[in-house]
């Protein structure tokens, strides 16, 4: 019953999307307020409903209802708790609901705190947001129903893939499509700027905090995906430049291009239209993320389903989305006079440079992405596109924008002297090529990696901090720490953030020049040495876990014959899906995690062991969180606040007026 | 059904391929370490023909066992680097090499990256230029008396 409720709800979403849709369109194009009024409880019941259904999808799941065909296909009464709640999403169905829950959510929320909007523009952001609704309502409806039934219910279900039932990939999806879902805002808004034929630093500043939100929710999707990876596929890889991964990545970059060209829409009115078409595109590479997950069209490690209907769907939206408002834009895009003046060198300059980099490496990737397709289409050749190629071809822009970004973030607004600039960041400078000596003189001048690395990352962290230590002003050291403790929180934000990218410059650059690996046959008992670290093969035995059978091993790690870790790494088999996985042990340091894989037993006895000692790995994902953290902190800033409380005070002031 | 048949078709090959426990086991590694060193460079450059994307390094499918043991095979034959990666793409064609070649169409594949990236240049730096000239007399220089006003309240 509650399931045929949930099922009402959506249908009934999708008749509410067509009117939030349409209704505040037209009413917007004549003028009629009451019209365009109507997308605010459009929008809210529209989230409801899907809330709604959602909510019925999870009831299914948690009470393992076997009836519904999904529930069958991807749960099992054995799993534990935490699991069924988050198979609701493991699935490609069920993350389709996620996927439009999360973007009536986002029309909600401009219905909720868009009230300093102005009427038209919060009209028109709602429709179009009403008519991406529609298109996946409808995708979900008619192609992925979540809330089919099964004539003969089983009586277990077939279990989720053990690889999902894992606390980081099961909260990676939802904050992906909080991050792609939340590029459909800035999108919204800049087709809602090209209908009006305007856009101004106001709109600019309406668009900043959702772009900020939707890369902040990126950057930790991103992380906790790469996280996964490094400890749950077993030789602790990181990122593998799969489809399904750069199809997450390109959205982030583009995400990171318009966070910071729409501050120089905000600041100085420039770059306006290309601005507005990178809204566009960012939310179009959120839209070719889907079509790669879920068309199967590019095969990969982790894509969801391939259902030819489904890939012919999924284009048609991206088509119809892209190209229509590529078109409004190629019609509209010369009314966007620029207006702010600026020299050669400015800050306004060093951020088109910027946006080129970020652009031209997104682009880099989707070539690389979409290559071995074009290939075989059109030049009848099969070939693939790894690792080695992204890391050739993307590597030197990323390097640039490791280059020139304290230099950039530090020029003064309309024009700029470097002189200045430079002196200031001398002290980072040479910090960088000290770090880069010692890289060079630790790793024994054996690869160029390291040095370039960590000085680059060492170059973006002491950039960072010169750069808000000289927004302190001059004068004395108390003084300025005062201030500094009085900087907007916009301020340390940016430190956060592209101090955060240092961190992980150098987490890479560790880990990818200095990793040791060893792998041999350890018999229990047997000690052995890893580059100075002695391991020890105490015992190997045979757990139960609620679901799967476990081989567990215990291994102690000593170093100069004292004690640092009793690891237990484990081999599990899910019965259910007769699939094994590899759960690593992990010893996590500041400086290295000393990384431990449990093998096949051998013939002769004994078991195939695998032991990395892996450097600098945790500031990968500190340096993740730094950025996100940096990302929140700037959506916290009062200045956005003070924007809308100063929009309530001129809505209050219109309304003393008396009426006519 | 067919659908439900290809989702659990596609569940089947992901779990082949990212099933762990995987890669070089103790057995195949050569007792010669710089000899193995190039063996893992070597495998890290070929693609495992039955998975999705991995190297036959990373790999556990037993094609990319077969592949490590021939790559090790070819070195201890005493053939270059060079050699073997051309002994294995002769018989698996170029899909095997997981960075693509610099032949024919894949200069596009290779030149779109930096052609655009100059092109983004030229237009930016035009864009820029236009922005410096525009108005720039009347909007950011002060006048003569201007600066000297600024000079007297500064000073004094």
């Amino acid at each position: 019953m509650i399931t045929e409720l949930g099922h009402f709800a959506l249908v009934l979403a999708l008749g509410v999307a067509l009117v939030q849709f349409a209704v505040p369109l037209v009413g917007a194009q004549k003028g009629w307020t009451n019209w365009m009024a109507l997308a605010v409880p459009a929008a809210l019941i529209q989230a409801l409903l899907i809330a709604l259904a959602f909510g019925a999808l999870m009831h299914a799941f948690v009470t393992s209802d076997f009836s519904l065909r999904l529930v069958a296909l991807n749960s099992h009464s054995l799993k534990p708790m935490l699991y069924k709640v988050t198979g609701v999403w493991g699935n490609h169905e069920g993350s389709m609901l996620l996927w439009v829950l999360i973007v009536a959510l986002y029309g909600a929320a401009v219905a909720l705190f868009g009230g300093a909007l102005p009427p038209r523009l919060r009209a028109l952001v709602l429709s179009v947001q009403g008519l991406i609704g529609v298109a996946f309502l409808s995708f979900s409806l008619f192609t992925s129903n979540p809330f089919l039934r099964l004539a003969e219910p089983p009586f277990d279900g077939q279990g989720l893939n053990p690889l999902l039932q894992d606390p980081g990939l099961a909260f990676h999806p939802p904050f992906l499509y909080l991050g792609y879902v939340g590029l459909s805002m800035a999108f919204s808004f800049a087709v809602a700027a090209l209908i009006e034929g305007r856009i101004d630093a106001a709109w600019a500043r309406w668009v900043r905090p959702w772009t900020l939100a939707a890369w902040m929710f990126l950057t930790i999707g991103i992380g906790l995906g790469s996280w996964w990876a490094y400890y749950e596929l077993g030789w602790g890889g990181f990122w593998f430049w799969d489809p399904v991964e750069n199809a997450s990545f390109m959205p982030w970059l583009f995400a990171a291009a318009l966070l910071h060209s729409a501050i120089v829409v905000e600041k100085r009115e420039s770059l306006k239209s290309w601005t507005i078409l990178l809204a566009i595109l960012g939310f179009g590479f959120s839209l070719i993320g889907a079509f790669i997950t879920r068309s199967g069209i590019v095969t990969s490690v982790h894509a969801f389903s391939s259902d030819p209907t489904r890939g012919i769907y999924l284009l048609a939206i991206l088509a119809f989305f892209v190209g229509g408002a590529l078109t409004l834009f190629a019609a509209r895009a010369r009314e966007m006079e620029a207006r702010g003046v600026f020299g050669l060198l400015s800050r306004e300059s060093g951020l088109v440079l910027n946006n080129i980099l970020l652009a031209v490496a997104a682009f880099v990737v989707f070539i690389g992405t979409i290559w071995p397709l074009a290939a075989e289409l059109f030049f009848d050749r099969k070939l693939s596109v790894g690792a080695p190629f992204f890391e050739a071809a993307f590597t030197p822009f990323i390097v640039g924008i490791a280059v020139v970004l304290p230099v950039g973030a530090m020029l003064p607004w309309k024009r700029a002297r470097l002189a200045g600039v430079v002196k200031k960041l001398t002290p980072a400078l040479l910090l960088a090529f000290a770090v880069a000596a010692l890289a060079w003189a630790v790793g024994s001048g054996r690869s160029a990696l390291a040095p370039v690395g960590m000085a680059l990352g060492s170059w973006l962290v002491a950039g960072a901090a010169v750069d808000i230590w000289s927004r302190t002003g001059r004068g004395a050291l108390g003084g300025r720490l005062g201030r500094l403790t009085r900087l907007p929180r916009a301020d340390w934000g940016r430190l956060l953030g592209h101090g955060g990218l240092g961190v992980v410059f150098i987490g890479i650059s560790g880990l990818m020049a200095w990793q040791v690996e060893d792998i041999r046959v350890a018999q229990v008992g047997e000690s052995f040495e890893v580059a100075g670290y002695e391991v020890t093969l105490e015992k190997v035995e045979r757990l139960q876990g609620p679901n799967y059978i476990s081989t567990t091993a215990t291994m102690r790690i000593a170093r100069d014959g004292r004690e640092i870790a009793v690891l237990r790494p484990e081999k599990r088999l899910y019965p259910v899906q007769g699939m094994p996985t590899t759960e690593a042990a992990i010893d996590q340091g500041l400086w290295r995690d000393l990384y431990l894989v449990i093998g096949d037993p051998q013939e002769g006895g004994g078991w195939a062991v695998r032991t990395f000692i892996k450097p600098f790995t945790a500031w990968i994902w500190a340096g993740i969180l730094l950025m996100a953290l940096g990302g929140i902190l700037s959506l916290s800033d009062r200045r956005y606040r003070v924007a809308a409380g100063a929009a309530r005070r001129r809505r209050s002031a219109v309304k003393g007026v008396p009426a006519e | 059904m067919s659908a439900l048949k290809r989702l659990l078709l596609t569940l089947a090959l992901l779990m082949a391929s990212v099933a762990p426990l995987r890669a070089v086991n103790p057995d195949e590694v050569l007792d010669d370490p710089a000899l193995e060193a190039r063996a893992r460079q070597i495998s890290q450059g070929l693609r495992c023909v039955v998975c999705r994307g991995e190297n036959i390094d990373e790999s556990n499918a037993d094609i990319a066992r077969d592949l490590r043991l021939l790559v090790r095979e070819r070195l201890l034959a005493g053939d270059s680097d060079r050699q073997v990666v051309d002994y294995v793409v002769e018989r698996y064609g170029e899909y095997v090499l997981m960075k693509p070649t610099t032949e024919g169409a894949n200069k596009l594949l290779w030149g779109a990256g930096p052609a655009l990236f100059l092109l983004a240049l030229l237009i930016a730096g035009l864009y820029l230029r236009r922005r410096a000239r525009a108005g720039a007399p009347q909007e950011e220089a002060l006048s003569e008396e201007e600066q000297a006003r600024l000079r007297e309240l500064l000073d004094g």
